[in-house]
């Protein structure tokens, strides 16, 4: 088990290198200088150069900048965004905003979702069966901001005009983050509860017929006991395997419902760093999601081989 | 003792056969795999929707933009923000050019124009700005199966096929390359390329044929071990052979499931860049955009937004819905109980 952590580690730690050296790469190769302002002087260009180190050969500032990100998350300051401020702390300062919708998200889909897988692998080929799947493929299938505009435009819009007071507000509002979060986080959870729902139902079925469920109800357990101390619990276990495309979906929509309902969080940042060529923002930005992915993916290999040591021989250890 | 001894002649037994002539076992029709996959992918009728819908949907990229004298990007000044309207259908009370009981056609004394999905902000023909923009989403759809089926098939049968250290270098390199996210490496491209469908398209190409070389790799593993593969292997055949003849038939129906479940994620993707600004950039049209576009002015002209949605909601929908058919036709063993 610890020659597999280890493994998995070190491969997170490359690619981390990978992507810090893309990112160096990139701040290289684009075309302009931080310092391209007409009223600069030769000579001022230059000691600006001094003091940031810009005349150092490239080895230097290379190690500079991972040293920089390594040891202190520093990334410079923003250019345009909010000028010389931070950019670690406005990272900082969103972040929480931004997680804090992402699991909001996750609890209340894989919530419904296995609500939803129960009722229809319970009830088999009813009609409850069949609603759930025509709902997990629709969910699947129409993107989450489609469903962000749709709330927005009905529940937001549309009953708002209709009742005269704002039950869900169209925007979020920071010093009402309950309430106004509500819509953002049902768009976000579309995608969650149609795929743990899917997943799920799948699971249950396979789990429901097996004998050791036929044993449990043959020694006279109670059927609440047998769906939830039995059966829920074992489907449960695979659904780990999803984690990882849910994490994927969370990030990117989280972009677009982040714009949509004005949430000042980390994808807003990333889509107004590139809309404004904010480069410093947008390096730090890619730089975190890159961290936050690694570490999500790190979490939920390690996960499996706890729970599955086939997967853990797999991918090579003892 | 005796009256225990069954009594047994002629009578007690029962000829089962009529005659002696021997009897194989009952042949039924042979049918080949495909023509059973064509039958089980039949019987679906969700795949078959979806079939129905993917080809109209198709058919109107192609002819629809030609079915009206406007082109995307043609602005009509005095036709700004009109609601649908369509002759005939209009007399049913749909597509009849009102916003609240209002027909605007009439107001601004336009009785005889017809926008059938109705204009933008900036007066363009709606109905020709969709099905322009869904080539858009269809060429990416393509370019998703290509990229499976080239790179990702191509790197799964070499990395399982010769194996050892090849495999293990191919498959750290795959490691690291899954661990930086899409969207970090479209935000690149953008940043490098200018938003557009160019960058969208390399962003594809490096990250879209990882799931599809992974699935082809471990079935690759799993067949070269069997013994079809070693008679043929013993009787002399190319390695060629061996990879064309004998490997890639028996996996192509992994490949196809594979490829077809990753056109709706390709789809989306695209709708998704360009909505959020870093996609294809206006006036050029694609779903994303016209949603884009629509989205700002949705609290007062929702109309903008209505045929666009439908439209990538429905082409999503029937790519699933095709993709989960042809699992189930392909590969019984994995259907949903």
């Amino acid at each position: 088990m610890i020659k597999y952590i280890g493994r998995r580690l070190l491969i997170s730690a490359v690619t981390l290198f990978v992507i810090m050296t893309i990112l160096f790469l990139l701040l290289q190769f684009l075309p302009g200088s931080p310092f391209n302002d007409e009223k600069l002087s030769d000579m001022q260009i230059e000691l600006l150069n001094e003091k940031y180190g810009l005349n150092e050969p490239k080895s230097t500032q290379y190690a500079l900048f991972l040293k920089n990100i390594i040891t202190k998350g520093d990334f410079g300051v923003s250019y345009t965004i909010e000028k010389n401020a931070e950019v670690s702390t406005m990272i900082q300062a969103r972040f929480p905003i931004s997680i804090r919708l992402g699991l909001q998200a996750l609890a209340f889909g894989s919530i419904i979702g296995v609500v939803l897988a129960s009722i229809a692998a319970l009830k088999r080929n009813s009609i409850w069966d069949t609603a759930t799947t025509i709902f997990a493929v629709i969910g699947i299938s129409i993107p989450s901001y489609v469903f962000a505009l749709g709330l927005v435009y009905f529940l937001g819009y549309k009953l708002t005009k209709a009742t005269g007071m704002a039950i869900f507000p169209l925007t979020y509002d920071i010093y009402d983050p309950v309430r106004s979060s509500i819509l953002p986080t049902v768009a976000l959870a579309m995608f969650v509860i149609a795929t743990v729902a899917r997943f799920m139902r799948t699971e249950l079925v396979e789990v429901l017929g097996s004998d050791y469920i036929l044993l449990a109800e043959a020694k006279g357990l109670s059927a609440s006991k047998v769906i939830f101390r039995h059966s829920i619990r074992n489907a449960l276990i695979p659904v780990v395997t999803i984690l990882g495309p849910l994490t994927v979906s969370l990030m990117t929509g989280s972009l677009v419902i982040e714009r949509v309902f004005g949430i000042p969080g980390i994808g807003d940042l990333l889509v107004t760093a590139i809309s404004v060529n904010d480069l410093n923002v947008i390096i730090a930005v890619a730089f975190f999601y890159s961290l936050f992915y690694i570490a999500m993916q790190l979490f939920i290999d390690i996960l499996y081989g706890i729970i599955d040591p086939r997967i853990r021989v797999a991918k090579g250890g003892k | 003792m005796d009256n225990l001894k069954p009594q047994l002649n002629e009578s007690s037994f029962e000829r089962v056969f009529q005659t002696d002539e021997f009897k194989t076992d009952v042949v039924y029709k042979s049918i080949s795999f495909w023509k059973e996959v064509r039958l089980r992918f039949q019987a679906n009728k969700g795949a078959v929707i979806g079939i129905i819908f993917i080809a109209f949907i198709l058919f109107m990229a192609i002819f629809g933009p030609y079915m009206n004298a406007q082109t995307y990007k043609s602005k009509v000044d005095e036709h700004i923000n009109l609601p649908g309207r369509i002759p005939g259908i209009e007399k049913i009370g749909i597509f009849d050019g009102e916003i609240d009981g209002v027909n605007v056609y009439e107001k601004r004394g336009l009785d005889d124009v017809y926008y059938w999905f109705g204009t933008d902000n900036l007066g363009r023909d709606l109905w020709t700005r969709t099905w322009v923009g869904t080539r858009v989403s269809l060429y990416i759809a393509l370019l998703a199966v290509v990229i499976d089926m080239f790179i990702g098939m191509g790197y799964g049968l070499v990395s399982g096929y010769i194996g050892g250290t090849t495999d293990t270098i191919m498959q750290r390199f795959i490691e690291i390359l899954s661990g930086i996210p899409n969207l970090v490496i479209v935000t690149l491209f953008v940043i490098i390329l200018n938003p557009g469908i160019l960058s969208i398209s390399l962003a594809l190409v490096i990250t879209g044929w990882i799931g599809m070389s992974r699935v082809v790799r471990s079935q690759v593993l799993k067949m070269k071990e069997l013994d079809f593969v070693l008679v043929s292997k013993t009787m002399g055949a190319k390695t060629n052979t061996l990879i064309l003849q004998e490997l890639l038939p028996n996996i192509f129906g992994q490949v196809i499931i594979m490829s077809m479940f990753s056109i709706p994620n390709a789809i989306f993707y695209e709708s998704f860049l360009a909505f959020i600004g870093l996609g294809l950039q206006p006036p050029l049209a694609s779903l994303g955009v016209l949603i884009n576009d629509g989205y700002k002015s949705i609290l007062v002209y929702p109309h903008i937004i209505v045929a666009p949605v439908v439209v990538l909601a429905l082409l999503m929908l029937s790519f699933n819905l095709v993709a989960d058919g042809l699992r189930d036709a392909l590969d019984p063993k994995m259907k949903q109980q």
